[in-house]
């Protein structure tokens, strides 16, 4: 466990070396680098993970201070990492999912030039992202933030010759300037507060030092919460996440799906304490996932280009973990965080192979009865989507079921929240369901150059999807609940962690409904789920040429969901149009007239001054002389009458 | 036994000789010379003071400055030498290059 | 009788050093300003200073008087070589400075001098090449080493002054 600190410095070496160097290396030992040092990072991560397995649940909490960074006066911020079960879930989430995501991009870009900078990149992400979970202070943790939040503007834009690329990693990198500039003002008032910027000894002060419910920490939490809103896309930030489908598709999946954009909710999980302590946050938190959940899954339902299906599942998603996190039940937030990256990343690995296979095709009219042409992305996809869609024995049907239950069940949910979040799950399946019977059913809407293309991707690219399949599977039995005969085995690993919010909260462990009403809302959810899966088929399988008017007879309601409720729009019109117009006066008049003409006066000023003032330099040793022995004069007389 | 006040009026008025020759002299030479003037004068003083004091400190320290007034007066001639080489005269007014 | 001696001597000295400012051809200076030193070094002998009197009549007047002759032979300057003749403006303002810095001396000297020690016992090589010599080799060690260092990048400079192509 000593090696903790080396988790993050592996890939960091790697982004060094292929940063440095790359241009003059061949593939293999690129792919070696990038791909050795995150499968190391995943070593170390699964060493430091079973090393904290043989500690007692009590003492499983290590801290490993590297160096004293920032010691100033009371501001005290290590280099320092802290293995507890909440990181340890994160690092071998990151660094295994990551592994996985490289060895894809090994198949995926083999055709594209920048091979080197793509890895040095996804390396650098990598350091940056293991920094973010295992920081031991805020200020560190802040660092892997702007860290993460730089690579993915680098990897959206990554192709920078196209236009929209750029754009989308502009928007992403100034709407999350937004969140984080909350995040780091929560930072300082907690430090203001607190006196403090550790972890550990901020969670321990900060229930002695402010009211509970009391207007700081509510503040605090709520800035900290903006900062979790624009990292994990909720509304209003989320709008960077759909577009930065332009990057390369292991980056979706990495970046965009799998990992940084649960940063907020690893946050969120990690000061637990300051949340509990604010109830009004995590009303707030609840809402904004909540709504989130289901204005995304809408949003979700009628779009053609097969990743902004996903983004918008990812959006909805995330909302989902906020929930449970806003009903104070962090476990299940992170268990749907650890399942969800799982089948994920799979979701989008399996509609890259399907882009690959179509030659860059991302639009799924121009797709169908892909089925028997990519046998296997076609399997691996389903479990996903079976997953994500919450079918039983699925992981993503314990974990949501376990966000569900505790929804409706704890001190902070209600039955209004599970009620949209059942909504949502139904939601969920119809548009997955319609992405499959698009894409692999049906008849086939593509032309003969495109079909003489296809094929099933290489070796590793599906390897990768069939790990990630298993692992959607068999990823949610780790927390399997106790009302299915289950010992809840990942809550109580994670439950060191939050035993201190649960205190606070007054959470009573084990206690409420019986079993019985967990099992009622369980069938319920699962019946809804099945006939939405149905509803999917009738209209995209079985009546697959009335699909379009199915959709149409909506009318205004599928053109407002289609046009993603005109928010982009709303948003240039509101703020980016005046700001942009605002800041062309201020350039224009302010700027250039009042700043620069006193700048440029000041300049002209001492120009003129330095004009007449050179005269002085006359070149004429002798009258230097002269100036110096009056100074000498000067000096001796004032020494003299100044006695 | 003379005071130690003559010696010093005596050394301050040599050094305000060499302080004028600095100024007023147009030849190199009898600037260089002025100079010589004022190390000497501060010299004397510095001499009258160790004799004072009983101390042999100053007596080092004329020491140091002989050295330095040596090495002074070479590469001062030097560049002299250079000087007068390059511009035919010993002039200092003609030096005036330096200026804007 | 001794201050009979300073009288004289420290007049000759004065004398001498205007006399050094006041001329025109640059040999006479020299020969004044060797006049200058001789008699200082006699003040040094009057101020138990032999060692310091010795070396002032040795390398002032004799080695260093002797490179500023050099120098003015080698460059044969006569009167003409002074250029046109600039006058300069500041000529008298000049003098009453430098009369105004000699008062400000005086002043300072009359009012903040320690009291006059004559009777301060000597020991017997106050002053003597032995006397100096201890010091420098003890107490002034590293600064007296260092000297060496400025004497060797003063003969350098010189050298690569002089050289005929700059």
């Amino acid at each position: 466990m000593e090696l903790i600190w080396l988790i993050p410095l592996v890939p960091l070496a790697g982004f060094l070396l292929n940063g440095l160097f790359g241009k003059s290396f061949s593939k293999p030992v690129i792919n070696t680098i990038a791909c050795g040092s995150v499968a190391l990072s995943f070593l170390l991560s699964l060493n430091a993970f079973f090393g904290l397995l043989r500690l007692a649940p009590e003492s499983r909490s290590f801290e490993y201070i590297l160096f004293s960074w920032i010691p100033s006066g009371s501001l005290n911020a290590d280099v320092g990492f802290l293995l507890d079960p909440l990181s340890a879930v994160m690092i071998l989430v990151v660094s295994g999912v990551g592994l996985l995501i490289h060895v894809y991009s090994i198949g995926y870009m083999a055709h594209d030039e920048d091979y080197s900078r793509f890895f040095t990149y996804m390396n650098l992400f990598m350091a940056s992202m293991l920094v973010l979970v295992l920081a031991n202070n805020f200020v560190l943790m802040y660092v892997g933030w702007e860290g993460v939040g730089l690579c993915s503007y680098l990897l959206i834009g990554f192709w920078y010759e196209k236009r929209s690329a750029t754009d989308a990693g502009k928007k992403a990198f100034i709407v999350n300037r937004i969140g984080d500039f909350g995040f780091a003002l929560g930072i300082m008032l907690l430090f203001w507060t607190v006196g403090s910027v550790h972890f550990a000894t901020v969670f321990n002060l900060a229930p002695q030092q402010l009211a509970y419910g009391g207007g700081i920490i509510t503040a605090a939490t709520l800035l900290l919460f903006l900062g979790a809103v624009g990292k994990s896309a909720q509304v209003p930030l989320y709008v960077w996440l759909p577009d930065a489908m332009e990057g390369p598709t292991p980056v979706s999946a990495l970046i965009h799906a799998a990992t940084m954009v649960t940063a907020g909710v690893y946050m969120v999980a990690r000061c637990n304490v300051l949340y509990m302590l604010a109830p009004t946050t995590l009303l707030v938190v609840a809402v904004v996932g909540m709504f989130t959940a289901f204005y995304a899954a809408t949003i979700g339902l009628f779009q053609n280009d097969i990743k902004r299906v996903l983004a918008y599942s990812t959006i909805s998603q995330l909302g989902y973990m906020f929930v449970a996190c806003g009903v104070a039940a962090f476990g299940a937030g992170i268990f749907h965080l650890m399942t969800h990256a799982f089948f994920k990343a799979l979701l989008f690995l399996g509609a890259g192979s399907v882009i690959h296979a179509m030659s860059g095709e991302q639009d799924m009219r121009r797709m169908g009865g892909l089925k028997s042409k990519l046998p296997v992305t076609y399997t691996t996809m389903i479990i996903a989507t079976l997953a994500i869609s919450g079918i039983p024995l699925f992981s993503g049907f314990f974990s949501k079921d376990e966000i569900l239950w505790q929804a409706f069940s704890s001190r902070f949910g209600s039955p209004l929240l599970w009620v949209v979040g059942l909504l949502t799950a139904g939601l969920t399946a119809f548009y997955m369901f319609r992405l499959i019977y698009l894409t692999f059913f049906g008849q086939r809407r593509y032309d003969d150059h495109a079909a003489s293309h296809v094929h099933e991707s290489p070796r590793v690219m599906t390897v990768p999807l069939i790990i990630l399949a298993v692992l959607s599977v068999i990823g949610g039995y780790v927390g399997l609940p106790k009302a299915l005969l289950g010992g809840a085995w990942f809550e109580r690993f994670l439950h060191p962690v939050f035993a201190k919010g649960a205190e606070i909260g007054k959470l009573a462990e084990g206690a409420g409904e019986s079993h019985a009403t967990e099992y009622v809302l369980m069938l319920a959810a699962v019946a809804f789920v099945v006939l939405m899966i149905f509803t999917a088929k009738r209209y995209y399988l079985d009546r697959a040429k009335d699909s379009e008017q199915f959709e149409h007879g909506f009318g205004g309601l599928y053109k407002l969901v289609y046009n993603k409720y005109y928010i982009d729009e709303l948003y240039d019109r509101v703020i980016v149009n005046p700001l942009v117009k605002g800041s062309n006066l201020l350039w224009q008049k302010f700027d250039v007239l009042i700043i620069d003409g006193f700048f440029n006066g000041a300049a002209w000023l001492a120009g003129q001054w330095a004009i007449s003032m050179r005269k002085l330099q006359t070149g004429m040793v002798r009258s230097y002389a002269f100036v110096f022995l009056g100074g000498a004069i000067f000096v001796i007389g004032y020494l003299i009458l100044s006695r | 036994m003379v005071p130690l006040e003559y010696y010093l009026v005596v050394a301050g008025i040599i050094f305000t000789i060499g302080m004028i020759g600095v100024i007023v002299a147009r030849n190199i030479i009898i600037i260089f010379m002025s100079i010589e003037l004022m190390l000497n004068a501060a010299n004397l003083a510095m001499i009258a003071f160790s004799r004072n004091l009983g101390s042999m400190g100053g007596h080092v320290m004329v020491f140091m400055i002989m050295t330095v007034a040596a090495a002074e007066a070479a590469v001062g001639l030097s560049i002299i030498i250079a000087l007068f080489r390059n511009r035919d005269s010993a002039n200092i007014d003609e030096v005036n290059l330096m200026k804007w | 009788m001794e201050l009979a001696i300073f009288i004289l001597t420290s007049l000759v000295a004065i004398v001498a050093a205007l006399l050094v400012i006041l001329q025109r051809n640059p040999i006479a200076s020299v020969m004044y300003l060797v006049t200058t030193f001789v008699a200082q070094a006699i003040l040094f002998i009057q101020l138990r200073a032999a060692f310091i009197a010795i070396l002032q009549v040795i390398v002032y007047a004799g080695a260093i008087m002797v490179l500023f002759l050099f120098v003015i032979m080698l460059l044969n300057l006569r009167r003409e070589d002074f250029g046109k003749d600039i006058k300069l403006r500041f000529k008298p303002l000049a003098i009453a400075f430098a009369m105004v810095l000699l008062i400000e001396t005086l002043v300072v000297i009359n009012a903040s001098l320690v009291p006059a020690q004559p009777g301060a016992d000597l020991s017997a090589t106050f002053g003597s090449v032995q006397g100096v010599g201890k010091e420098l080799f003890t107490t002034y060690l590293y600064p007296f080493e260092l000297t060496s260092v400025l004497l060797i990048v003063a003969i350098l400079g010189a050298v690569v002054m002089a050289k005929k192509k700059l």
